[in-house]
């Protein structure tokens, strides 16, 4: 089953390898992985998605405290959340297709934040099943390039991940 | 207000961090620090002769003592070489500060002489590590790396420090924290009330019922509370290699070492148990053997201070996260409370069926009428003559596991080996560091031919210490454990495991100024074992002993069997 992980990290050096090497080093499989500072300048949030059965993900949490920077971790997938990811996604745009790929991005919510002659570039935003949905739905056929964020996370309600 | 220069800092706050000994090498981006070592006495600094060696002798001072042991290495080289010792103490869970020198801050990263990632290299192996950056944080973050190693699960922690952070001309205020508090690390203090009042009501009720208990024990300094405990429910009691002497090995509730080489009534013990209490042991596949046949009966009360090792590879019913003491303290006082008693109908016909695996005597050899000795009575006769009460520190191989399973020991701490990464070269530096601490002590080194030339050296610095550990080699002239598993795996091919062009043992340790004595026949070595505990009772004696290389080393459990799969003998399976 996929878990997204969510972490509050020291804001010191090196700690972000402490926790990419341990799943290097235990052989746990990182999907995806985002890090960026929080409104507390010494602590940064981490956000992991990972697979793998309750056994697996218990070892993985139980590990991740262990990590001495590792200050709260939570395990979002656990109850009620918010995911998004934000997705760049270069499309080949020429003739009829630039109308079409235009109507499916008003479909999904995106919006086109660049344009040339044969090619859009279109912003999205969404969980990660949205954006491989929208991938779909336009052919991949026409896909030039994409980019992604990684999954961020938040829990749903009065529930805060705070010192 | 005092002002300090980083390398003056560094040795003051490992004095006020209660270090007496600094186990290290010097080298370049160390100088300054050397420097300030030279210039006072309450820090001594012990030169060795490689420094895998210094991380071992920590490790052995640490060990016996249960204090962090330090090292100390220059940068590149000297770093990289302790990376085997620091995964040694890792791997067991041995608390180590280790300092390696770095080249000049400006010059990270650009491949400069001696310069290696130190923190990169060894950040799998370490409970946690530090690069300063700031010369005025010296001395907190040598309190924070003491904190770190010896609390909780203890491990090794590595402080990198490069060479600009130590200039002497450069001086800064020096305070020492008088207390370590981090938001982030938080070692548990006792164990859930709930899950212990489970646990007792578990073992009450228990028929066939057993504790296993592991190195944690020795670590807490909770042996008395174990013998305690175990006495109390009259229970029998299984040490794991890790955890030999934290109850008697004389003991009448001793069943033996568990696992791979563990005795046979210790293993069916297990295997038959309805109720396992496990205490500071990890369940490690060198206990279980295949985890899916293990205990099928077994209901498994788990204590131990690191939760990632509960329900790892073995899934805890009653699982507890907490110091072993404590919580082995909170469940006598239920017991106390309690109005209930074990079972004790159940408990005589559990121990009746014990001693009747006891009857197999398992743990036996047959000596040679004519030729050599057998390792095993070797092990015999130097616990005779140690009165079974020295420091006792091991390579790796058949002679370690001889060694647990026929040195019966009677207290903690005594039995130092490395048990989880299984180093050769371990056991001198080890013995080393003990008797350094323990001068008054015996402390003997069993090895092989084998493990003892990955560290000899270090015969270098006892001369010049003055350490006179006792050595025992069991030289059968082939690396006995793998030799067993290519005589029981592989047809007898001996791939590589054969010893060609040993050195004269003797004439080496002369050489280095030491005492050496060779043993070939069995009546020699009475005379060899007094002469080396007694006329040569202050100097470094290698005992080179002549054993049979056919021997194996028995019971050994079927791979992919359960714990009650062994083969007993070369011709005897359970």
């Amino acid at each position: 089953m996929r878990h997204i992980i969510s972490i509050l990290l020291e804001n010191e050096p090196g700690a972000l390898s402490r926790v990419v090497g341990l799943f290097a080093q235990r052989g746990y499989n990182i999907e995806t992985l985002t890090v960026a500072p929080t409104e507390d300048n010494t602590l940064s949030r981490l956000t992991m998605t990972t697979h793998g059965d309750d056994r697996k993900i218990e070892q993985i949490t139980k590990q991740l405290n262990k990590l001495i920077e590792v200050v709260k971790l939570v395990d979002l997938s656990e109850g009620a959340h918010i995911e998004r990811e934000l997705m760049l996604i270069k499309v080949k745009a020429v003739g009829a297709q630039r109308a079409e790929i235009k109507r499916t991005a008003d479909i999904f919510r995106g919006q086109i934040v660049d344009v040339s002659p044969s090619v859009y570039t279109i912003q999205l935003t969404g969980a990660s099943d949205k954006l491989e949905a929208f991938i779909e739905a336009i052919g991949p056929g026409c896909v030039l390039e994409t980019v992604r964020t990684g999954v961020s996370g938040i829990a749903r309600g009065e529930k805060i991940l705070s010192l | 207000m005092e002002l300090l220069s980083g390398g003056e800092m560094l040795v003051r706050a490992l004095h006020e961090a209660g270090v007496e000994y600094i186990y290290g090498y010097p080298g370049g981006s160390l100088l300054h620090v050397y420097d300030a070592l030279y210039k006072q006495s309450a820090v001594k600094h012990v030169l060795v002769r490689h420094e895998q060696a210094a991380a071992h002798m920590a490790d052995g001072y640490a060990r016996a003592t249960g204090k962090p042991g330090v090292v100390m290495v220059t940068s590149g080289p000297g770093a990289t070489n302790t990376v085997t010792g620091i995964a040694t103490a890792f791997t067991d869970s041995i608390p180590m500060v280790v300092i390696s020198g770095q080249v000049m801050s400006h010059l990270v990263g650009d491949d400069a002489f001696q310069e290696t990632d130190m923190l990169g290299v060894s950040r799998p192996i370490v409970k946690h590590s530090f690069s300063v950056t700031r010369p005025e944080d010296i001395p907190e973050l040598v309190a924070k790396a003491f904190y770190i190693a010896s609390t909780g699960r203890p491990g090794p922690v590595v402080i990198d420090i490069p060479k600009d952070m130590t200039m002497p001309n450069e001086r800064y205020e020096y305070v020492y924290p008088k207390k370590v508090k981090m938001r982030s690390y938080t070692p548990p203090q006792r164990g859930h009330s709930g899950q212990i009042k489970k646990a007792v009501e578990l073992l009450l009720k228990a028929k066939r019922p057993v504790v296993y208990s592991g190195g944690g024990v020795i670590i807490d300094g909770s042996s008395d509370k174990l013998r305690a405990l175990v006495d109390r429910l009259n229970f029998p009691c299984t040490n794991t290699l890790m955890g030999l002497g934290a109850y008697p090995g004389t003991g009448e509730r001793f069943v033996g070492m568990l696992g791979m080489h563990g005795a046979y009534e210790a293993n069916m013990t297990m295997h038959h148990a309805d109720v396992i209490l496990a205490i500071g042991a990890r369940f490690d596949d060198r206990v279980t053997n295949a985890t899916n046949k293990f205990c099928p009966d077994a209901k498994i009360v788990h204590i131990d201070i690191d939760p990632s090792s509960i329900s790892k590879t073995i899934i805890a019913d009653v699982p507890i996260v907490g110091p072993v003491g404590n919580v082995l303290d909170e469940m006598m006082a239920l017991l106390d409370e309690s109005d209930e008693t074990p079972d004790s109908e159940a408990l005589t016909a559990w121990w009746k069926q014990i001693n009747e695996w006891r009857q197999r005597h398992a743990m036996r050899y047959e000596k040679n009428d004519n030729g050599l000795m057998k390792p095993q009575e070797v092990i015999e006769a130097m616990w005779e003559a140690t009165r079974g009460d020295a420091y006792i520190t091991s390579d790796v191989g058949q002679h370690q596991m001889f060694a647990a399973q026929y040195y019966k020991f009677d207290k903690p701490n005594r039995w130092i080996n490395s048990g989880g990464l299984g180093t050769m070269g371990f056991g001198f530096p080890a013995a080393m560091g003990v008797k350094m601490n323990f001068p008054d002590e015996m402390v003997v080194c069993v090895t092989g031919e084998g493990s003892i030339q990955m560290n000899i050296q270090e015969l270098s610095t006892c001369l010049q210490y003055g350490i006179p550990v006792k050595i025992l080699c069991l030289n059968n002239g082939s690396l006995g454990m793998v030799r067993q598993w290519q005589d029981m795996n592989y047809e007898g091919r001996h791939s590589s495991s054969y010893m060609e062009s040993l050195p004269d043992f003797i004439k080496l340790v002369e050489a280095y100024g030491h005492v050496g004595i060779r043993v070939t026949e069995r009546d020699q070595l009475p005379q060899a074992l007094e002469d080396t505990f007694g006329k040569y009772n202050d100097r470094l004696v290698f005992l080179d002993v002549a054993v049979d290389e056919h021997e194996h080393v028995y019971p050994m459990q079927v791979p992919a069997g359960s714990m009650r799969d062994m083969w007993l003998s070369k011709t005897e399976r359970t």
